[in-house]
Order: structure tokens, then sequence, then C-alpha cells
């Protein structure tokens, strides 16, 4: 073993450690909930409008507190048999993992092999989808014939899977204040005030460094007040690239039942466009178009669109009526029923999806 | 075909739908169109299982214009229907039982999110009794799992949010599991749809192919399932994940989450693998050694915590530790026992944990059993439904814990091998659970009367520390308890009831039951 470093305690792989052992937890340091800096010079001017902001303060605080009064007592990490646990611990974990990994491995060594003709697979099932799938959903692409139509429910499964994710997140990390509104906008005017007068922060150091530390802890605290940044490689790529992008993106959505492609890589892309758009031009030009509100219409109706007409598909199909929708000529553009527009409703999801995570995780709202 | 043959898929649908819905409703609006749905889907589920009743018969229903290996396809029976009546009730009640600390618990702007997730939470258990498909299964265990995080971290304290991570890390180990155990099945058999894929196993087990293979399949997917449902060596997450969410969401997670995931295993086990199958490769054996395992061990950890909260979540893990059990007998008689206790703790659990919460509120809301001296004078009704189903797990007369250990004893005695250990576990267990439930109840009615000031004296303490807080919350409380009293007495009076149905009427439950099983073959 090479010699211990000095600085071990504070050294990444220490730390790394002791979360794996359990001694620390994870979310002690990672999220502290810190009561905001009541502004003081509100105080002093109106001090009545300052009830609230104390209040979620003080409830902030509550929560902390409750944080740190866990009812487990810290354990000692001195003991001798926690430490001894500890490496008994870890090498079992090791050795579990490994003994998983060899059944799976063993497992698939008595698998029917790859690409052979004779596999269970290869039965009736995959055969009709092959062979009708054509006739029968009239989509020239046969996953997608099958994803939408075969088993649509399926699909419209995975859909709801994407949309409680995006509320999970929203619950999460959506900043909201007491009020129902967006607590954004008093952060920015906290951080514009903080900035107009900087003997708030720091006292001791000198003027530059003061101005740098607060320039960055204000960055950190508002993303939003120096955008956009402008940067003109960026912007200039934007310009090219973004409808590009969003051009390509549709193009794989609404032709997902003739080639390669579908709702969920065609919104794939069309997020990661709108992400890039909001990379370069802010937040501000973004939500020239795309809101929250926006956002939810989207969802919503994306999801019930498919949900409806799914429905009628479904009823009509398990009580043997005729379901009308014509399938039209395979290969056009307007053809194979309800594929492409459910086509278009999963690629909004996907996209909206992929772009309020991307605001969220960034300034925990749209 | 019937138009009461449609309920399942309207009701799961209808599900769906309110979730979507719900996302740009405020969330008082959000609150009561998902009780309405959970009202309704009940009364469907009640007209589907009453059809199958009177016909006899299961039926498959198609999703959409594909016959059975090529679409999706649901299926309804006895079972299905009894279990979804079941779901229903208790997910109903415990909306409405803790729909007033649902309200302080979450913000006030992330209320419809919770009702989201309660919608889809609904969709999923629906799905996942009536899927007769095995990829919509984990399409499905998908979505029971988000919203299932959900719906711990939506209450944003520390220790829920650790307890979400927690049974994030967990709850998708085991879905990776049941997901590798699904592709290893497809590749062995070729078929998704349950129907087929039996047809298939048989084949295959005639043929002495892929043995191997196929005692993984059974391995991953009954421990993907075990670790979601919180069998005893995977039980860790459980304690933190009840103890600290809010009741509603503690209350569903406890009766109802785990359940749909016991519930989708017997329907693998008799409708996919086979039940001679399962017996033949000995893996239930060893849900059964877990098993016990968890029904002493469980116990044991509840007897060492003073929280009371943590208290019942690890008295889930020996009442799961029951239900596996009944299904390592290997019977059809165990498997009737373990169906019907999964009835009962859905009930009891639910009622446990939605009547501790009005216990607490009456005793200042710490967490230390002690607190709670006398709080069954403080708030009687709560102390009354704590009691009823601190007595249905401890096994008393008349209330269905009594039933469901008779029914676990007497399939004991038809199994031989298994007799001696699950008889001498189950009385190990009925004197543990007894020891902290009745503890619970005798401190519940202990009148304080040489504690009271020491009582007063801890609680004056941290008065003097934060004064505000304590004033500030004590007088929520008591604001909440004027508005919350009709709905909470609603709900603890619906559990006790359902509780005593369960006990008194058990007869044609359990006979609807093994009629249901027959019908999964």
């Amino acid at each position: 073993m090479s010699r211990q470093r000095d600085d071990y305690e504070n050294s990444r792989w220490r730390k790394f450690r002791s979360w794996i052992d359990g001694e620390v937890d994870p979310l002690a340091s990672g999220i502290m909930i810190q009561p905001p800096k009541a502004p003081i010079e509100k105080r002093i001017e109106k001090p009545k409008t300052e009830n609230p902001v104390t209040l979620q303060s003080e409830s902030i605080q509550d929560k902390d507190r409750e944080w740190n009064q866990t009812p487990e007592e810290k354990k000692d990490p001195e003991g001798r048999g926690i430490r001894w646990f500890c490496r008994f611990y870890q090498v079992m974990s090791v050795f579990l993992c490994l003994s998983i990994i060899f059944v799976l491995l063993w497992t698939i060594a008595y698998l029917p092999a790859f690409g052979n003709a004779g596999n269970p697979d290869n039965n009736e099932v995959s055969a009709r989808y092959i062979e009708q799938g054509l006739k029968e959903t009239g989509a020239v692409n046969i996953v997608t014939g099958m994803i939408l139509d075969y088993r649509a429910f399926d699909t419209f499964g995975e859909s709801c899977v994407l949309f409680i994710a995006s509320c999970c997140v929203l619950v999460l990390l959506r900043i909201d204040a007491a009020d129902g509104k967006g607590s954004f906008r008093d952060t920015k005017n906290r951080a514009k005030k903080t900035k107009g007068d900087p003997e708030n922060n720091i006292m001791a150091e000198p003027e530059a460094v003061r101005t740098v530390i607060a320039r960055k802890r204000l960055e950190e605290a508002d993303d939003r007040l120096y955008e956009p940044k402008n940067d003109v490689i960026l912007q200039k790529c934007a310009c090219v690239l973004v409808p590009l992008i969003f051009v390509f993106g549709i193009y794989i959505v609404l032709n997902g039942h003739l080639s390669p492609g579908g709702g969920f890589s065609g919104g794939a892309v069309l997020g990661s466009g709108l992400i890039f758009y909001l990379n370069a031009f802010g937040f501000k030009k973004t939500e020239a178009f795309f809101t929250e509100k926006i956002y939810r219409r989207l969802t919503l109706c994306a999801l019930t669109f498919y949900c409806m007409a799914k429905s009628y598909s479904f009823f009509t199909g398990a009580n043997h009526l005729k379901s009308g929708i014509p399938l039209g000529t395979p290969g056009a553009i307007l053809s194979s029923g309800l594929i492409l527009p459910l086509n278009i409703c999963v690629g909004l999801v996907v996209a909206c999806t992929m772009y309020a995570f991307y605001a969220l995780f960034r300034k925990g709202g749209m | 075909m019937s138009f009461v043959q449609n309920f399942p898929f309207f009701s799961i649908i209808a599900a769906m739908f309110s979730g979507i819905l719900s996302s740009v409703l405020d969330g008082r609006k959000a609150r009561n169109l998902s009780l309405l749905v959970i009202a309704v889907t009940t009364g469907m589920s009640v007209m589907v299982l009453g059809f199958c009743m009177r016909t006899g018969e299961s039926y498959t229903y198609m999703m959409g214009h594909f016959p059975a290996p090529w679409g999706n396809e649901i299926r309804a029976g006895v079972l299905e229907g009894l279990t979804a009546v079941m779901f229903g009730l208790v997910m109903f009640f415990a909306v409405i039982g803790g729909m007033d600390h649902t309200a302080v618990d979450v913000e006030e702007s992330k209320q419809n999110l919770f009702y989201i997730m309660i919608d889809l939470m609904l969709s999923s258990l629906l799905a996942l009794i009536y899927t007769n498909d095995l990829f919509t299964a984990y399409v499905f265990v998908e979505i029971n799992t988000i919203a299932g995080c959900g719906l711990i971290m939506i209450r944003q304290v520390g220790r829920s949010l650790s307890s979400a991570i927690r049974y994030m890390i967990m709850s998708q180990l085991g879905s990776g599991l049941f997901l590798i155990g699904l592709s290893l099945l497809y590749d062995v058999t070729g078929h998704l749809l349950m129907s087929p894929a039996k047809e298939a196993v048989a084949v295959i087990e005639a043929a002495g192919l892929y043995a191997v293979p196929m005692l993984v399949i059974m391995a991953v997917i009954s421990v993907g399932l075990a670790i979601k449902s919180g069998l005893y060596p995977f039980h860790y997450w459980i304690p933190d994940t009840y103890g600290y969410a809010t009741p509603t969401a503690s209350a569903i997670l406890s009766g109802l989450v785990s359940k749909g995931y016991i519930f989708l295993l017997i329907k693998i086990f008799y409708r996919v693998l086979g039940q001679e199958n399962v017996i033949a490769s000995q893996m239930i054996n060893v849900l059964f050694v877990f098993g016990l395992a968890g029904m002493l061990m469980g116990s044991v950890h509840a007897i060492l915590e003073k929280d009371t909260r943590r208290m019942i979540a690890y008295s889930s893990v020996a009442q799961i530790g029951y239900i596996y059990m009944g299904i390592g007998l290997g019977t059809q008689a165990g498997m009737v026992a373990a169906v019907f206790h999964m009835f009962t703790h859905s009930a009891t659990k639910a009622l446990l944990f939605i009547s501790a919460v009005g216990l607490y509120e009456v005793s200042g809301d710490r967490k230390d059993y002690r607190s709670l001296i006398g709080a069954g004078y403080r708030n009687s009704l709560a102390g009354i439904g704590f009691a009823v189903g601190a007595l249905s797990m401890v096994g008393f007369p008349m209330l269905s814990g009594f039933i469901s250990k008779l029914l676990f004893a007497t399939s004991a005695l038809q199994s031989p091998h298994k007799m001696l250990p699950t008889v001498i576990a189950l009385a190990v267990s009925t004197v543990l659970n007894a020891v902290y439930f009745l503890r619970l109840v005798i401190t519940l009615y202990t009148i304080p009367s040489g504690e009271e000031n020491e009582g007063e004296s801890t609680s004056a303490l941290p008065e003097k520390q934060k004064p505000e807080g304590i004033k500030e919350s004590r007088e929520k409380q008591i604001v909440l308890k004027r508005q919350r009293f009709s709905k909470f007495r609603l709900a603890v009076v619906s559990y006790i009831l359902l509780n005593l149905v369960l006990g008194l009427y058990s007869q044609p439950i359990v006979a609807a039951i093994g009629k249901g099983l027959s019908m999964f073959d």
C-alpha cells in the first residue's frame, strides 16, 4: 500500500469511502437548506412587508432543525466493531455484485444463439408483424406500426412514464413562493439590491476581491441576471443549427411511419434543439414562444389526444366494431390511420419533457 | 359481449386521464377529481366482480384490433375484481383521512402534483391487477415506482427526501431485476402475453430445455418483485419511507403499493411460469425461508423502535413476511391465506397509519411513542381505530387478522414438510406482535397521572427554545382539527368497518379468492 497522504481526510477518495461506509449522510452536506438572508434595508424601511420573508426563512430553519435531529444517534466512527463491519460489508458487496454478474453471464451461455433462425422468438408473432404489418397498420416502418398500433397501450404507458417523471422533477425542483407565483423574481430583485449595496456582504476584503466574490455569488444566485450571455460563436452557430435541428426533428416525427424514427427519437431531437436555443439566447427570448403555460397545454393536449384516440380504438377493437379510420395508401405521408397524429403527440411530450428537465435543473422553473 | 366487460379498461384509462387532466387544475379541483375517479373505478370494479361471480369465469379483453399473441390484452376474473375493489376502498379512505395533512405537508402550488401521483398510482395498481401482458406489467411497474417516489418526497423535509432516494435506488434495483427476468423469458419463449407464454413454458419444461435460464428467470423475477415489496432482507427502505412520508402516502405505500407487486408475482407464478414449475424449482422454499425470517426479524425491529410510525413500518416488514410465507407453502390453501392476508394488511395498516396521525396531533407531534400516553382519551376515535388495528394485527377474534392467522395455520397443517416451522414462527411472531402493539395500546390508554407533570415539563422545554414555532404549529393544529373532524372520522370508521367485514364475513371472501385462484390456471 502506498503512504497515506497528509490531507487524506479531505481527499475525494476518503469522502467517497466514508459515503460508501455510511458514515456521512450524502445529503447532509450536499443539500443544505439555508435560510435566505433577509434584506436588511428592507427590514429597516418597512417592517410590515418583511413578515413573509422571515416567516419563510423560519420555516426553512425549522426544516433545517428537523433535518439535524435525526433519531438515529450518530455512530462513533472510531468504533472497532463498526469498522470491521464496514470492511466486511465492502467485501461482501463486491462479492455479491461479482456473483450476480457471473450468474447472469453463465445464464447467457445457455440462451439460444443470437440470430439463429430456429430461436423461440422467431415465431408467429414476429412473422405476422413482418408479413401483415403493412397491410394491417398501413405503416411502412414496422417498428412504428408495432409500438403505436399492435402494442399501443404499452406506448401510452410509456408516455405517462415521461409525464409523471416530469411531474416528479417539478415537485422536487420548481421554486414556488408563498404567494403561489414564482419566487424567482424576488431573488432577482434582492440580488439586484445587494449588488447596489455591497456593504451588505463582505467588509474585510479589499474592494476588488469583494466585488469579484459578490459578483460570483450573484451569478450563482441568479443565472438569468447575466443572460443572454451573448457568446457570439454560440449564437452564430445556433442561428445556423437550430433551424436545421428543428426541421430534422419535425421530419423524423412526421415520417415516423415511413422511415426509421418516430415520436420518441424525433421528440428528443426537438427537445435538444430547444435546449440549444435556450443556451445561446437565454430564457427571455425562449419565453417568447415557450413558457410553462405552453408546456402544460402542449403536454395536456398531446396526452389527451393520445388517450382519447387510443381509447376509441381500443373500445372498437375489443367490441369488434369497425373503427372507420382509413389507413390510406402505404407510403404516403397522410396514411396509416392514427399513427401519424400519435407520433406527433409522443414527439411533443418527449420534447417538452426534455426541455422541462433541463430548465428545472438549471433554475427551478420555466 | 356485455358492456360491463369494458369496465377494467375504462377504469385504467379513467385513472390515467384524470392524472393528465390534473396537471392544469388547481389543488382543490385535482383532489376532488381524484376522489371522484377512485370512487368511480371502485364502483366499476364492484360490477366487474359481480359479473365474474355471476358468469363464473374470467375473460380477456383485447386492447385494440389485434388478438392475443399480437396485441395488448387485459384480463379480469374474480380475484382481479376483488383485489381492485379492496385496493380502491383502501385508497379512497386513505386520501380522505389524510386530506388535511396533505394540505399542510405539501406546498400550496404543488397540491395538484400530489393528486397526479395519486391518480397515476391508482391507474398503475389497476393495470398491475388486470394486466395479461408481461411488458404492460413492466411499464406500469415503472409508473408505480416513480409515483411512489413522488408521493414520498412531496413532503419536502430532509428525511423524506433521503428516504425517497433510498426507495428509488432499491426500487430501481427491483425493476431492473424484473426487466432482466422478462427479457430472458422473452428470449426462451418468444411471447410477452401471459397465456401464450405459459404454453411456451409448458413446452420448454416438458422437453427439459433451458433448465438454467428458467431457474434464473424464476429467481430474478421473484427477487426483483420481493425487493420492491420489501421482503425481509431487502426491507431497509421501508421504515424511513413509511415513517416520514405524509400520512396518505404512508397509508397508500404500505397498504397498496407493496401488495400490487405481490399480486403481480402471484399472477406471474400462476399464469406464466406455472405454479408446479415454481414449486419444482425450489424457488418457493427460498421465499418461504425469507418470509419466516421477515416475520420474526420485523417484529424484533419493531419492538426495539421508539418512534411510533417507524414501529408500524417495521410491523409491515413482518406482515409482508407472513404473505411470502403463505406463498412459500406452495399449496392452494397457503396461497389463499396469503391473498387474504394481503387484504387484511392493506386495510389494517392504512387504519393504523391514519389513526396514528390523529393521535400525534393531540400529543404535540413528537415521534417517541411515550408522548402518546393517554392520547386515546384525547382523541377517542383515533384511539379506538388504533386499538382495533393493533388487535387485528395481533390476531384478535372477530377482526380480519385473526382469520388470516387461522388460514395460515390450517394451510400449514396441510403441507407436512413445512408445518412445524410455520406453526412455530406463527406463534412466536404473534407473541412478538402482541408485545409491541399491546404496549402501544396500553400506552394510549394509560391515564397520564404521575407522568403528566413530567410530560409537560418536557414539552415546556422546547417551547422556551422556539416559542413562536411551537405556538404557531399548535394553532395550526387546532384549526386543522376542527376542519378535519368529519373526514378523519369517516376514514377511521370505514377502515374499522372494513376490518370487521373481513373478519366476520370472511367465508364468502375466502371462497371467492379460492375461485379466483383456480381461474388463474
